[in-house]
């Protein structure tokens, strides 16, 4: 698959545009069934860009498997590592729709870069139970892993500088259209939220 | 940044600590109680006036967010050795406090302790001043029954004059959208109520059929409040939530009390422990609200 580099105004390029993205999630849902051997994953969004990404995988799951698989939504803001060193953030809703005990549980987020909230996630998860199979599924993995964290299913493999700036914005939370840019930005910071 | 008032906090600043206190809510429900936000964090709770339960909630809450927790209080201690206030602060600070839970029974004392420290400073009750997460708990509580706090009419009844705790609901709740009446015997009313966004009567049985809410006061004795009227059954014949009152409330309106209650005083047994008394509402809330409060203060750079 061949992604198309489009410049934006702003001299901003799009490395993933709306179809890109809608594409990529539809072969996401495909391999996360795949994956699931005839279980029923739990999709576990974490907030805020993983939240829609997970009920819109949830979507195409259902549209080609007939069953929609629950959704859930994490905010794994009282399980960083780096609580210190950010502006205190307010908390967002961690709903679990289903008890994940035993059960096969995707984490769903935008990007993936140092690993960090992933980790923190996986500790936020097993405050509810413990899954039988904990996955990962990103939209975007653009490197510069810190733990010993690896996606299962990936959107795109964007291979970047640390001191650029990965931005994802999804209809359902940010204006105007679903996409991906990538900046030039301070070092150390990606995700349109700033998370890392 | 500390947590000193609710006066003047804006509308948006409130519900961001209440969507929060919410969310420590389902914290509070889980088979396992306690988050690591706060790991390595220490809380000191400074309490130069005598509480329970308010230290408690405090303590449950920083525990609940694995903060450590190092415990003073005034009786017995270095300040009655007459250790002055700010050497006792300066002392807890090098003890290594992050944080410092602080009541005094002098309006003002932990705002002095946050500038002499440098530590944040939550106000668990100075004076007749304020007690701000008491005004946030019954806020929560409130906000839970209701939905929101928009158009609700709540009467405080009570020892206004010597009540933080009414300062504090009365800015917490009229922020919210609110209306507020202020009943109480002239002698209990505050000296001046100027810039307050309420109404005042020294009539409970006028605004009875009227009011959502119910928030009674306790009489504070130990603040002088038993010489301000002339007997306590006078007091309960004219402010006392009695059955005959409570039923004389709308059928969905709700009464709170933020304890320690003296029953037969201001609210009776029947009423205490009727439904819709709301007064272990306002305690479990007071753990969520405390943890808002503390991860707010300590869960970020600042």
């Amino acid at each position: 698959m061949s992604w198309p580099l489009r410049v934006l105004e702003d001299s901003v390029p799009l490395v993933m545009a709306a179809a890109d993205v809608r594409k990529s999630l539809s072969r996401m849902a495909h391999e996360i069934v795949e994956g699931s051997r005839g279980e029923a994953p739990v999709l576990v969004g974490i907030h805020t860009r993983g939240v829609p990404l997970a009920r819109r995988i949830a979507s195409a799951i259902e549209g080609f498997a007939g069953s929609r698989a629950p959704v859930g939504a994490l905010d794994i803001g009282l399980y960083r590592d780096d609580l210190a060193s950010r502006p205190a953030m307010p908390l967002a809703a961690t709903r679990l729709p289903v008890d994940i005990t035993d059960r096969i549980v995707v984490l769903v987020d935008d990007v993936l870069y140092t690993g960090r909230t992933v980790r923190a996630a996986m500790d936020a998860l097993n405050a509810f139970g413990r899954p039988a199979v904990i996955r990962l599924a990103v939209l975007v993995d653009r490197g510069h892993r810190q733990l010993p964290i690896r996606p299962d299913h990936v959107g795109k493999n964007l291979p970047t500088a640390a001191s650029e700036r990965v931005s994802v914005r999804l209809v359902e939370i940010d204006r105007g259209e679903d996409g991906v840019w990538i900046e030039p930005g301070a070092p150390g910071i990606s995700g349109a939220d700033g998370r890392v | 940044m500390s947590f000193l008032t609710t006066r003047g906090v804006p509308r948006k600043d409130l519900e961001e600590l209440l969507d929060s206190a919410d969310e420590f809510n389902r914290v509070l429900a889980r088979p396992i109680p306690k988050v690591p936000a706060l790991q390595g964090k220490l809380v000191a709770n400074l309490f130069f006036e005598d509480s329970t339960r308010t230290r408690l909630s405090f303590e449950r809450a920083a525990r609940a967010l694995s903060a450590d927790v190092m415990n003073f209080s005034a009786a017995g201690s270095s300040a009655a050795k007459g250790e002055s206030l700010k050497d006792t602060a300066l002392t807890i600070r090098a003890l290594g406090a992050d944080l410092m839970v602080v009541r005094h029974k002098a309006a003002g004392a932990p705002r002095r302790i946050a500038a002499w420290t440098g530590r944040p400073v939550v106000n668990a009750g100075d004076g007749a001043h304020q007690h701000p997460t008491q005004g946030m708990l019954d806020a929560l509580t409130l906000r839970q029954r209701f939905g929101g706090l928009d158009g609700l009419r709540v009467a405080i009844v009570g020892d206004i004059r010597h009540s933080r705790v009414a300062r504090s609901n009365v800015f917490a709740f009229t922020a919210l959208g609110a209306g507020v009446t202020l009943v109480a015997p002239r002698t209990l009313q505050p000296v001046s109520t100027g810039g307050w966004p309420v109404d005042a009567t020294d009539d409970l049985d006028g605004v009875l059929g009227e009011v959502d809410v119910v928030y009674l006061l306790r009489i504070q004795a130990e603040r002088g409040g038993l010489s301000v009227f002339p007997s306590l059954p006078e007091y309960v014949s004219r402010y006392g939530m009695t059955r005959d009152r409570f039923d004389r409330l709308p059928a969905e309106a709700v009464v709170l009390h933020p304890g320690p209650m003296n029953r037969g005083v201001e609210i009776d047994d029947a009423v205490a422990g009727h439904p819709r008394a709301l007064v272990l509402d306002q305690v479990a809330n007071g753990v969520a609200v405390r943890m808002a409060v503390l991860f707010r203060l300590l869960g970020g750079s600042g």
